[in-house]
Order: structure tokens, then sequence, then C-alpha cells
């Protein structure tokens, strides 16, 4: 069913192939036009992120059940430098207010689950999940 | 809960696109209170309108309701933004909480008791300028002594009301009110010096009071000069006595000085508070402070410090920019 679960993200286009996938698997799980647009803005700000910050990376996006609901799996993982200070870039006041512009706290809100693995010059996974409800 | 929201917005809508009135809008601005409460976001609202829309209008053209889908899209970090905004808030709640709480466990650790003493009339008042006072006051006495310490961190709230913690400490250690100033401020001096940062400074007055001689002695680590008021000319002089800045380096050399007090004489002890209000013509001098501090010298101390503070006060138009502490001993 899914040719395509991954993209890989090296110029700003592939953000948008990212937005895309991320669409398509959506509305084939079930979701509605606002959760859709909600996973398809937290996609764009990992993609961006990787783009921005890790120079190339990728965005895969899986189909998962748990119990009996069905829901989406969003991982972002690059090889970039890593996160210093984790706590710092999931604070709030940077998304909105400029800052680091990372808006991973963003991220967490839109998806229902959210964990990041992050180890200094050797890159970053973050894996974000969202449940059909 | 989404579906009964929508329900509603629907009546609503199908209303309005009869006919216009300003009571639909009303009810539409009624509905949004609702909507708040509840935490629907603002891309939620856009989707029950466009389902509503489409309900009502089976023959609304596809391109009207596709650009619902884009007016989402954009809504969406409206919507994150305005959640952020709500953990915030929530946020600087908690700190508020925070600091109230800490302003409270201060004001238990300084706690200091006024002396009630024989010869002498003491007043006292100490007012903080936000929640955490950066003066400090503290008295020590036995039958015949009464010891008063008067300090102030250059700075205000948190880290300076950290500091005075530590003297605090300093005085619990000292053995009783006949401790002389300048060992008083010897002992202050050593225990801040090694535990303060350079960027703080502290400046502090002692002085003790002994009634079976009605002597005061007094001896003042860079702090503001005490006023002594002479009934007998009716005059203030200030309370000259050098020394250096607490905390800056260990091996200071105070001066130490005594004056006798006769009836009805007292002496004003104060912080920089006190000395550096202003009002909106600039600072308010020495001159206005004594006078206002002469014309209520037949009153009780206490009552001539709150005299005294809610004058200048209404000077400073209600504005307190600094620590406020003002201590008044009077030969009785």
């Amino acid at each position: 069913m899914n040719l395509r679960s991954s993209v890989d993200i090296i110029t700003e286009w592939d953000i948008v192939a990212a937005r895309q996938l991320g669409r398509n698997e959506a509305k084939d799980v079930g979701f509605g036009t606002v959760d859709q647009a909600r996973i398809t803005t937290a996609i764009s700000e990992l993609a961006r992120n990787i783009y921005l910050y890790a120079g190339k990376g990728k965005i895969e996006i899986r189909q998962i059940t748990e119990g009996n609901l069905r829901g989406l799996l969003v991982i972002a993982s690059d090889k970039g430098p890593g996160i210093p200070d984790v706590r710092k870039v999931m604070e709030d006041g940077y998304t909105t207010s400029g800052g680091l512009g990372a808006g991973l706290p963003g991220v967490k809100r839109l998806m229902d689950d959210f964990k990041i693995e992050t180890v200094l010059g050797e890159g970053t996974t973050i894996s974000a999940t969202k449940l059909l409800r | 809960m989404p579906q009964e929201f929508k329900r509603q917005y629907k009546e609503i809508l199908k209303q309005y696109t009869e006919r216009q009135t300003e009571h639909n809008l009303y009810e539409g601005q009624n509905f949004s209170r609702q909507l708040i409460q509840k935490n629907i976001s603002p891309e939620e609202v856009i989707s029950i309108h466009k389902a509503s829309l489409e309900e009502l209008m089976p023959d609304l053209p596809n391109d009207v309701s596709h650009s619902f889908d884009l007016l989402i899209e954009v809504m969406i970090r409206y919507g994150l933004a305005l959640k952020e905004h709500q953990t915030l808030i929530k946020k600087q709640e908690n700190f508020k909480m925070e600091m109230e709480l800490a302003s409270n466990v201060q004001q238990t650790l300084l706690k200091t008791k006024v002396p009630e003493m024989n010869d002498l009339d003491i007043g006292m008042i100490s007012v903080p300028a936000k929640e955490m006072n950066g003066d400090y006051t503290h008295f020590l006495n036995d039958d015949t002594t009464v010891g008063i310490a008067v300090a102030d961190v250059i700075g205000k709230g948190i880290p300076a009301a950290l500091c005075m913690s530590m003297i605090k400490y300093g005085m619990d250690s000292l053995n009783g009110a006949k401790t002389e100033p300048v060992v008083v401020l010897d002992v202050i001096n050593r225990i801040v010096e090694k535990s303060v940062s350079d960027s703080m400074f502290i400046s502090m007055f002692y002085g003790t009071y002994d009634t079976s001689q009605s002597v005061f002695t007094y001896a003042s680590a860079g702090h503001e000069p005490p006023l002594f008021y002479c009934a007998k000319s009716n005059s203030f002089t200030e309370l000259q006595a050098k020394g250096l800045l607490l905390g800056v380096i260990s091996n200071v050399k105070y001066e130490q000085h005594t004056i006798t007090l006769e009836k009805d004489d007292f002496i004003v002890m104060m912080t920089d508070g006190v000395t550096e209000c202003r009002s909106k013509d600039g600072f308010i001098d020495q001159n206005t402070v004594m006078d206002i501090i002469e014309s209520v010298r037949d009153q009780s101390a206490q009552d001539m410090v709150e005299y005294v503070f809610h004058k200048l006060e209404e000077l400073q138009e209600f504005e307190q920019r600094d620590d406020f502490t003002l201590v008044i001993f009077k030969k009785k």
C-alpha cells in the first residue's frame, strides 16, 4: 500500500514532499482536515529543522495501530550536530517569539506523543505519533 | 462535544445567513465565549464553519469549500501560539505564587521584635518596593542595652533578599546586645566577604544604646548616615562614621563614635529608600525629610516613622521605587 514511506530532506522542496506524503497517509488512516493540517504542520517543522540545522536527513511516515486505535508515526532523523540543550529547545517562548525557531514544543502539542533522542556530534531522531480517536 | 458545538454553530449560521441581524451576530459572539472556555482551537472553529456551511448549502461551489482548507492550514499556527500563550500565563501564575511564598518565608526569617525599653521609645517601619525586601533591620537587646542593625543590599528583589539571610545568620552568631559596633561590622564583613560575589554590595549601620548612660555607640559600613535631632537646639546633625561597604575586602578598620542623648533627643536611622525618594520634580532633598520628621517630633517614635513613610509616599505619588526602612530611637 505504501510504496514510499520516507522522504530524504536535502532541499527546501523536500519539505513539501514530506508534507504531501504525510497528508496522503493521514487521509488514508482517516484523519479529518484539521488533524491532517496538524500532522502536516508537525512534519513541516521537523523537516525544516533538518533542512536548517542538520543539512540533510529523513522523514519517515508509518501507519500504526495502538490497541484498537489507528494512527500515524512520524520519524525525523538526521546525522547533524545534535541538540546541546534539549530542555531549552522544548521550552515555550522559543516558537512564536523567534529565538531558536525550532518549534519543537509546537510539534509536541500538535501530536499525541513525542520522543526525542539526540547525541552531540552524531545526530537527532524525533518520533511523534498521533492517534485517530 | 464538538458535535454539540457544531449543531449550535450551524443554527446560528443558518439564522445569520437568512437575516443578518445584530442579534445573530451577538449570539455568535457569545458562542465564541463557550468555545474559548472549552479550549476549542481556531482551526477547529473554521472546520466547524466549513462543515456547517456545506450542510446548509449543498450547492456550495467546490472552490469555496476548498478555500476553507487553506484557511485551516493558515490558522494552525495561531492555535499553537494560543496554546503556548496559555501555558506561559500558567507558568507566570506559578512564579507569582512562588514569589509570594518566598516573600512569606523571608518575612518569617527576618522577623525582628521591636524591644520595649525603659528609657527609650523605638519606632520601626520597613516596606519593600517589590515582594522581597533588600533592607534588613534587626534588634538585639538585654535589660539595659539595645543593639540595632540597619542594612541595605545594593539592588532589589530576590538576590538582595538571599543576601539578607546571610547577614541574619551572622547577627545570630553574635552574643548579646553589648557587642561593640566595630566588632559586629567586622564579623559581618568577614562573612559577607567570603560568601558574596564581587558585584554585590551591602551597606550596614550598627548602633547600641546603653540606657544606663543614655549613650549611643555606632559604626557604619558605608551606610546612609543617621540623623541626630537635638531637642535643646532644635537642629539635626548627621552622625558620620567612616567605613567601607561590606564584602569588599576582609580587613576593614571601622570608626566607632558615641553620642549622649538628652530627653526628647532622637536618632533617625534609615536606608537610601528614604533619602533617595523622588517626586516628579527630582529628588526630595534632605531638608524636606528633616522638616517632615521635625513636624511630628512630639509624637511616639512609631507614629513618627509611619507618618514620615506616608508623607514621603504621598510626595512620590505612591510610586515606591526602593525598599524603605526607617528606625527612630527617642530618649524618653
